[in-house]
């Protein structure tokens, strides 16, 4: 596992079938995906511990996530399967600003696909521990 | 292995160039450590795209490094902002976002930034050399830079552009080293090389399959005609950083270090059909509409020449629709003839762009557009339907206020 950003959250699992674009795909007031062409459109990002691949598409996905974590609309944490310093830049410019620490990791192909079927997780610098499924 | 700083990055770090330069390494160091990079460099110039207004996190990060006391280190130019202070008229933001949009603006400026205002930087009067290190920001931008000017820039943004500016320095990594520049696909355009010389909207098209193609890959394009221009390596470039993450591509016998790696054998190949092109042509809306409520070009800002091309074919005629035309301030005092374009009907739009602010007259529905770029992102941020035309096939429709298609 790779740390991008330490810190510690917990909360529901919320695993995305592929990658996503936070700008013109997320809802920053709601944290809902909008993005229609997405499996998980719909589904609120907010309060869960996401994981996906990667983001992807604009660069405007860090104003996006830094914009969310002031709005308190952010997910709990991030756990990816790539780095990905888009996602990372929002996460740090919003720790500077606001004291909010948004945790993202990298996790293995195998950690990664056991979080397919875990309904809530708990992320730690240290590592990624799953507590369901229930 | 880990990233390893020099004696000034730490020293920037540690506060003694003020908190400003300190944030803004934070901030470099975090990202840098998160793409793996294992040094930073030395960057001749910065252009950033952060002074377009998302929201107050935005402008809380301008204020901080404003507070701060930091400044920029390279020259640096600003991209398109939400507002057009030449032509304020045009932009419908509420009183509340304007105000934040344009401190925003100010900040950016009290950094050092120069206000030009432009996603075409490369259109600016000094632009970077071949093998300088730069820190763009805005995917046409990047691409032009790294592909035509052979510049190298990795893939910046928001936040980050203005840290590299402030601190002087980058990340060490991808399109900035040689390895990363490598292509690593070959795209055939050799069937389509006498169309192009003859359509330049074959441009677009094939830059926007050649981002579903090659998304974040390097591609060494082949069968681009000799007659290929920067105008046409614009369109070509913006389609693809729309439709896929191209940062960078080569056009063999056409730019600049395409000849460094000729040896082309063995890689995968794609041949480009006319079937592309034409479905291409379909996802972009063209020729879905008969009817036409308003024409956009000038995505990415329009040079000079292009905007010779068009005073030359609209001849004078009156527009029976809007003509929104976008460039920048620097190109449109170069140009000289705005008043030729605006008795017209023309609605010249400066600083910022048609897709990303509202300007579009209230009741627009349906856009024809040249540009594939404004075509991909308009439907969703604006909420019209787009037609994708040849700029002759624009001023035509401009003119007779329906959708005109010779192709």
């Amino acid at each position: 596992m790779v740390t991008l950003v330490a810190g510690h959250a917990q909360g529901p699992v919320l695993y995305l079938d592929e990658p996503l674009s936070f700008w013109g795909g997320v809802d920053i007031t709601s944290g809902t995906i909008i993005d229609s062409h997405h499996p998980q459109a719909g589904q609120s990002v907010t309060g869960k511990v996401l994981v996906l691949p990667h983001a992807r598409g604009s660069s405007s996905t860090s104003s996006v996530i830094a914009e969310m974590i002031r709005a308190r609309t952010a997910p709990a944490a991030v756990v990816l399967r790539s780095r990905d310093p888009v996602i990372v830049l929002g996460a740090v410019v919003a720790r500077e600003l606001y004291g909010w620490v948004l945790p993202v990791v990298v996790v293995d192909a195998d950690r990664y696909e056991r979080l397919a079927t875990s309904t809530f997780a708990e992320v730690l610098p240290e590592g990624v521990r799953e507590i369901g499924p229930a | 292995m880990a990233l390893q700083l020099t004696a000034d990055d730490q020293s920037m770090l540690a506060g003694e160039e003020g908190e400003g330069v300190a944030l803004a390494m934070r901030v470099l160091v975090a990202t840098a450590e998160a793409m793996g990079a294992e040094r930073l460099l030395d960057i001749t110039s910065a252009h950033v795209d952060g002074c377009l207004y998302h929201g107050p996190a935005g402008l809380d990060f301008a204020r901080a490094l404003v507070t701060g006391g930091a400044r920029v280190k390279v020259p640096t130019s600003l991209n398109v902002a939400s507002l057009d202070l030449l032509h304020p008229e045009l932009v419908r933001l509420d009183r509340a976002t304007a105000d934040d949009a344009r401190e925003l603006m100010d900040a950016y400026v009290a950094l050092g930034c120069r206000p030009t205002w432009t996603c075409a930087p490369y259109q600016l009067p000094e632009r970077p050399r071949l093998g300088e290190q730069v820190a763009w920001g805005e995917s046409n931008a990047i691409v032009f830079a790294n592909s035509v000017l052979g510049a190298r820039t990795e893939r910046y943004g928001d936040f980050l552009d203005i840290c590299a500016a402030v601190t002087g320095r980058a990340p060490a990594v991808g399109l900035h080293l040689d390895a990363g520049r490598r292509p690593t696909l070959v795209v055939r355009a050799d069937e389509l090389s006498a169309d192009m010389a003859a359509n330049e909207a074959l441009y677009p098209l094939l830059g926007h399959v050649l981002g579903q193609i090659a998304d974040t890959r390097v591609a060494a394009i082949t069968g681009l005609p000799a007659t290929t221009d920067e105008d046409h390596l614009k369109a070509l470039g913006a389609a693809a950083a729309s439709s896929g993450a191209v940062a960078m591509f080569h056009a063999v016998g056409i730019t600049p270090e395409a000849p460094r790696f000729s040896e082309l054998a063995g890689m995968e190949t794609v041949t480009v059909t006319r079937e592309m092109i034409e479905e291409a042509r379909r996802e972009l809306g063209a020729g879905g509409e008969d009817r036409v409520d308003a024409v956009s070009v000038g995505t990415p800002h329009y040079s000079v020449h292009q905007l010779e091309r068009l005073a030359e074919l609209l001849g004078g005629r009156r527009c029976a629709i809007p003509l929104y035309v976008n460039t920048s301030r620097s190109v449109l005092d170069a140009f000289g003839e705005a008043e030729a374009l605006a008795s017209c009907g023309a609605r010249i739009v400066t600083d910022t762009c048609t897709y990303i602010t509202p300007i579009l007259d209230h009741g627009v529905e349906v856009v024809m557009t040249d540009s594939a770029k404004w075509a991909y992102y308009a439907p969703a941020n604006l909420g019209v339907r787009v037609v994708f035309a040849s700029i002759a096939d624009c001023v035509e429709s401009a003119v007779a206020g329906r959708a005109v298609t010779t192709w």
